[in-house]
């Protein structure tokens, strides 16, 4: 009896990330959302600049490379190419709520029918641990060597909050994968996020709160730790906009 | 059955767009070439395309990459510093062999610039413009006419060598009204199986890429690609002669510039001037042979363009130096003038005769 294997929908490579990264973890939780769906030979997925630029590489789906912080933008092409298709882009906090901020406020206003996965560890990874737009006030990474001054350079981009204010976006969670409770929340949201887009809802962006020990400086078990004391009470975790819900809530 | 219809350049290139079978446009407002945007937000909806106002340039230049990426006939066009906003897409286009078709209707530069006709993005086309090695086919249309027919080619080139295909054109050219003929259009297919277009479970994952890390395999991609702009560079040039059988003297113009050349010959032909013209319509793939051919007859080269001599450059490399080139221009959106077209001519009849 198998009682334990490897999704379908993921590659079968060894993958790149550093050991304890949650990277390998939502990858995972995607590619199980796609799996149970059923829906891997219909799905595109969009790679971004930083840590997950290989994920074309590890999900089993047609997938396309974007330009930094461009995912949303690219996806909304592939979309509107052909709408029976689903389509979703895998992004950090660098790419998505820095240098993609105007692809990211723009698809969720318009609604654009494409699922976003944003992976923030408050830190750009890649590129050796400099500070991201959603680096905690006081934190230290290698480009805010004397913790972050919000003063200097303000405060954090808080990105389920802000696009919970727009009218177009469907679903925003905020879910974070440093416990099995949190890692069986996530992947509900990311299943949601997936059948939003096949009932034709729309824009759905589930936030998961991420680790980076190897920029933290934090041995992985550590990591988690400083993830739930620090990163948890800044960025509280739950549903933020769910249209759908809050409808049905109305008419009853 | 082609039926004649007076149409500005814009509207031409628009509706040409889409009998070549494009039914995806992104864009963001720039002028002059919003008539493209304005003609695509019309028709679209009704013939079940999707046009979409983007973000910005760099928004739509990506949401073509998505669709090129699935294999479809998609396009934007904008005008130069929105072509600079497009750049880096430009290069992702290429670094993944997609093909593309874009329209650049050029206004003066640098920076904002103005709003009136320049041919000043010539070197930022053909010479690159975003990072990396990388080529587009450049069309340079002369007419309302080939507004229309150099889109309706430049798709099919596009699919064809997998790559971009750009108009550039000038606000002249976008904005003038003219008689244009509009066929049915014989799209070609193309093998497109590379596109993601979901595996079905049935194929290994397409990957749209342009990401290497091992330098031997982006230095083998960088090679394969230049293998393909070279059978371009060999199949794909177009470029008008005239006058050139007898000619001393020879101008090398495109667009706006090639016509007000033309009305400047006429004159100097009258005056007894062996004047003749070469009209690049690709500026990339330049006409690099008829140019050499020309410097065998021709004492003196004048190269006519809205910038500060940029295609001077490319006369000078095709003649190998050989003849004296001389820079007939206005900038700034200035066009220049029948009289000094003439005037250049009747300098360089001069010189010709006393050396």
């Amino acid at each position: 009896m198998i009682v334990f294997q490897k999704p379908k929908s993921l590659c079968d490579v060894p993958l790149h990330y550093c050991p304890g990264c949650t990277h390998g973890i939502i990858h995972r939780l995607v590619a199980e959302a796609i799996d149970e769906l059923g829906i891997e030979g219909e799905t595109i997925g969009v790679a971004p600049v930083g840590c997950a630029v290989m994920a074309y590489n590890y999900f089993a789906c047609d997938m396309v490379e974007a330009a930094h912080g461009r995912a949303p933008a690219v996806a909304t092409g592939l979309k509107r190419a052909d709408p029976s298709k689903i389509v979703f882009s895998y992004q950090g906090d660098g790419d998505l709520a820095s240098i993609g901020t105007a692809e990211t406020v723009h698809s969720a206003t318009r609604n654009e029918n494409i699922t976003v996965i944003f992976v923030n560890n408050a830190i750009y990874g890649m590129t050796g641990g400099q500070m991201a737009p959603t680096t905690l006030p006081g934190q230290v990474t290698q480009t805010s060597p004397y913790g972050r001054d919000v003063n200097h350079c303000g405060y954090p981009v808080k990105i389920s909050e802000m696009l919970s204010q727009l009218e177009g976006p469907e679903y925003i969670e905020r879910v974070a994968v440093n416990n099995v409770k949190n890692i069986r929340n996530a992947k509900k949201a990311i299943k949601k996020a997936f059948q939003n887009q096949i009932d034709g809802k729309g824009f759905s962006l589930i936030e998961v709160i991420s680790s980076c020990p190897t920029n933290w400086g934090l041995s992985p078990e550590k990591a988690l730790q400083w993830l739930e004391e620090n990163m948890i009470p800044y960025y509280p975790l739950g549903v933020y906009k769910d249209r759908s819900a809050e409808k049905e809530a109305a008419e009853a | 059955m082609s039926e004649k219809v007076l149409m500005k350049g814009n509207e031409a290139i628009a509706e040409a767009a889409i009998r070549a079978g494009c039914r995806h446009y992104f864009g963001y407002p720039i002028t002059p070439q919003t008539e493209v945007a304005a003609y695509m937000a019309k028709r679209m909806p009704k013939i079940g395309g999707c046009f979409l106002q983007a973000e910005s340039e760099i928004a739509a230049i990506n949401m073509v990459y998505g669709v090129a990426s699935a294999g479809k006939r998609v396009m934007t066009s904008s005008s130069s510093p929105g072509i600079s906003l497009k750049s880096e897409g430009l290069s992702y286009l290429a670094g993944s062999d997609l093909p593309a078709f874009v329209v650049n209707v050029q206004r003066g530069g640098p920076g904002l610039g103005g709003i009136q006709p320049s041919q000043s993005d010539y070197f930022q086309s053909t010479k690159g413009g975003g990072h990396g090695d990388y080529r587009m086919i450049v069309l340079a249309p002369a007419s309302v006419q080939e507004m229309a027919s150099l889109t309706i080619k430049g798709f099919d080139l596009a699919d064809k060598y997998r790559m971009t295909a750009m108009i550039l054109a000038d606000g002249t050219m976008g904005q003038m009204m003219e008689p244009v003929e509009l066929g049915d259009v014989e799209v070609k297919d193309y093998d497109k199986s590379w596109a993601v277009t979901g595996t079905k479970c049935a194929r290994p994952h397409n990957i749209v890429n342009s990401l290497f890390l091992e330098p031997e395999e982006l230095e083998k991609n960088n090679f394969a690609r230049y293998e393909r702009y070279k059978a371009v560079e060999e199949n794909e040039v177009l470029f008008e002669s005239y006058l050139m059988d007898d000619a001393e003297i020879c101008v090398v113009a495109f667009g706006i510039s090639a016509r007000v050349s033309k009305n400047a010959i006429n004159e100097a032909r009258k005056q007894g001037i062996k004047v003749g013209m070469i009209r690049p319509i690709t500026l990339w793939p330049f006409p690099k042979a008829p140019l050499l051919a020309a410097a065998g007859h021709c004492h003196t080269f004048l190269s006519v363009e809205m910038n500060m001599g940029q295609m001077i450059e490319d006369i000078e490399l095709a003649i190998r130096c050989k003849r004296p080139v001389r820079l007939v221009n206005r900038v700034g959106g200035m066009i220049p003038s029948p009289e000094q077209v003439l005037l250049a001519i009747q300098d360089a009849d001069k010189g010709g005769k006393a050396s």
